[in-house]
């Protein structure tokens, strides 16, 4: 525990110091924060729960959307604003701007969190390929139906407001950059407080054996529900910052972009490792500096790369890297394996 | 929204004639999915992608001045090979594992395939122009192009004859085998692995031949192939594994929804209502399949 604590202390002062470590990095590092946010929400329920959701894209949309509009709509006419495709013509305030961030971030957690209770209540019976397939149909019907929704944008893709002019030039960056990071803290202690609880043991359950679990008095909807619930309150709020951040939102490029970050937070969970507090994380690292990687050298076939990567991770890395390092150093996990124990289960078989 | 198809009659005439012609193709291809799903009980997500590759080799034939209807016959015989690559590469470590390994490693070949085949052919629509004129129907109120007559046909023919296949020959009874109990197949001298491949293979061939088809009636481009993998998981999940009958049906009923779905929703909606539709399918399936839970009193 004491280690963990020097761990964290550490982590959080590089954390703070990264853009003046690294200025030219910013964006990449704020990018990076809200992928670990994907990553490690999606893995409350696709990892914990056992339910794999291609579907986590539509909180993520839904949050980005409602973020700009609110923060838009607050102080001037919405439809206009995207008529007018991001020309100054209306201007925010920097009180207003950060005013209506904050609010849009609020909005931008809530309703999806609401959206997913609802949702979840009529999908979250179906299992296995049934799951996944609705979710993967639920992202994409998203993007094409907000794709035709002229209020926000439709097909030409609605500008988020442009960050104010107060002084530096490198304020933008650091804003979005601390207010990622800051997401991110708040997710990690809010996901690490959720692990430690029962709660976490009933998703355990819920993975491991429903039937059983059901038959063992718990009520696995109330939790399946919640658990979805969790994971798009802070899916939501993640897409509301990267709103921000890249400034347009277009409805099948950035919003709902089922083919890129939709499974980007399911391939990220799953090379890091799922079902673990810390795979996430490292999976999201670790992909991220791949993927710029790929995308700068590869230009052009990234999608090719993409392609052969999840094939390749899928086949021959299902558990990640927490799973190999597990299986190399099991006794780093609490993992003790006592001989005494050890045969007297065989014997019990 | 537009209601003019209601009012006019002869509209929802031609709506429901074009639906059906377009909803044989779909069962078509519905049927190499239950096909696979039923042997391997695996989903493909790439199933889409393999109809608009062999929509680009019926396309090949076209722009090298052959008849873009042989494709129908050039289409399947390279597919099954491809889908015999795939497996051999992919499919084959996926089998017997997780069920959701299997969905996302399709889903990356799925990836894969799509940008593969914008750099080979490019990002535009394209078609195949059959050149087979039109049939005008009910006093000239309702157009039916003869391309789209003629690849119903087609998907019916290769319907019968993989039906009477499956029925009579050696491969086709192994093939049921396995699907009723891979280890009692096994057991008894079946080659497993050869029934998967085969199988594979089959459903790359019948997309190959669909792909061919719907680039002569309708086009095709590169990004296409989801809707096309979402409405064959929707027709076997309405029909059922092995009720050919059922996916017939359901693949007529939605090619008929797709079609009104058009009219009155506009066309800008019409990809998304059929992914909506599948979700309301699934809420249906969920909520009907709860209601015959029993509990204990």
């Amino acid at each position: 525990m004491k280690d963990n604590l020097i761990l964290y202390i550490g982590i959080l002062i590089f954390g703070i110091a990264a853009p003046f470590i690294f200025p030219a990095f910013k964006v990449q590092l704020s990018i990076l924060c809200v992928l670990i946010v994907l990553a490690t929400t999606w893995n409350i329920q696709g990892g914990e729960m056992g339910y794999n959701s291609f579907g986590n894209i539509l909180f993520y949309g839904l949050g980005m959307y409602l973020c700009a509009s609110v923060q838009v709509g607050m102080f001037f006419p919405l439809a206009e604003w995207t008529e007018s495709g991001g020309e100054k013509t209306f201007v925010h305030t920097p009180a207003q701007f950060f005013q209506g961030m904050a609010v849009g971030l609020l909005v931008a957690a809530i309703v999806p969190t609401i959206v997913a209770g609802v949702i979840g209540y009529s999908i979250l019976g179906l299992r296995g390929h049934y799951f996944a397939i609705c979710t993967l149909g639920l992202g994409v019907a998203a993007g094409e139906i907000s794709g035709g929704i002229e209020i926000i944008g439709a097909g030409q893709g609605f500008t988020t407001p442009p960050f104010p002019d107060v002084g530096s030039l490198d304020s933008r960056g650091e804003f979005f950059y601390f207010l990622s990071f800051f997401t991110l803290v708040f997710t990690f202690v809010a996901v690490r407080s959720i692990y430690s609880t029962r709660f976490k043991l009933i998703l355990n359950a819920i993975r491991d054996n429903e039937d059983k679990a059901e038959a063992m008095g718990i009520e696995t909807m109330k939790y399946k529900i919640i658990g979805w619930m969790i994971s798009a309150f802070f899916c939501g709020l993640a897409g509301g910052i990267m709103g921000g951040l890249v400034g347009y939102i277009d409805s099948t490029d950035v919003a709902f972009d089922g083919r890129e970050m939709g499974v980007f937070m399911v391939l990220m969970a799953i090379l890091g490792g799922k079902g673990t507090l810390w795979g996430p994380i490292i999976g999201a690292t670790v992909f991220h500096i791949f993927k710029e990687g790929f995308w700068t050298f590869f230009l052009g076939w990234q999608y090719v790369a993409l392609g052969v990567l999840i094939v390749v991770i899928v086949i021959y890395f299902p558990e990640g890297i927490m799973g190999w390092l597990r299986e190399k150093y099991p006794e780093r996990f609490g993992e003790v394996i006592d001989e005494k124990d050890r045969k007297a289960q065989v014997e019990l078989k | 929204m537009d209601f003019m198809v209601f009012q006019y009659p002869m509209i929802s005439v031609q709506a429901c004639l074009d639906g059906v012609l377009l909803g044989i193709l779909f069962a078509l291809i519905a049927y190499g999915m239950a096909l696979q799903w039923g042997v391997m009980n695996i989903i493909n997500i790439a199933q889409g992608d393999l109809v608009i590759l062999g929509g680009y080799i019926a396309y090949f034939m076209y722009l090298y001045g052959i008849h873009p209807a042989w494709g129908v016959i050039v289409a399947p015989i390279i597919m099954f090979f491809v889908g015999i690559a795939i497996y051999k590469l992919v499919i084959n470590k996926v089998v017997d594992r997780d069920l959701f390994i299997s969905i996302l490693a399709t889903f990356g070949i799925s990836i894969l395939f799509m940008q593969l085949m914008n750099f080979a052919f490019g990002a535009d629509v394209v078609l195949a122009n059959s050149d087979y004129g039109t049939t005008m129907l009910f006093n000239n109120n309702v157009v039916l192009p003869n391309s789209k007559i003629f690849s119903a046909f087609i998907s019916i023919l290769f319907a019968i004859c993989l039906v009477i296949y499956m029925k009579k020959s050696k491969l086709g009874r192994a093939i049921r085998a396995t699907a009723q109990n891979a280890r009692a197949a096994k057991i008894l001298g079946v080659d497993t692995e050869k029934v998967y491949a085969a199988t594979f293979g089959i459903n790359a061939a019948l997309c190959g031949v669909a792909g061919a088809l719907i680039s002569i009636t309708f086009t095709i481009h590169p990004y296409m192939g989801l809707p096309y993998t979402i409405r064959s998981f929707m027709i076997v999940i309405v029909a059922g594994l092995g009720n050919l009958p059922g996916v017939a049906m359901s693949g007529m009923g939605l090619g008929v929804f797709e079609e009104f779905a058009d009219y009155i929703l506009g066309t800008e909606f019409r990809i998304g209502s059929v992914f909506l539709l599948l979700v309301l399918i699934l809420v249906y399936r969920r909520f009907k399949l709860s209601k015959k839970r029993e509990y204990l009193k």
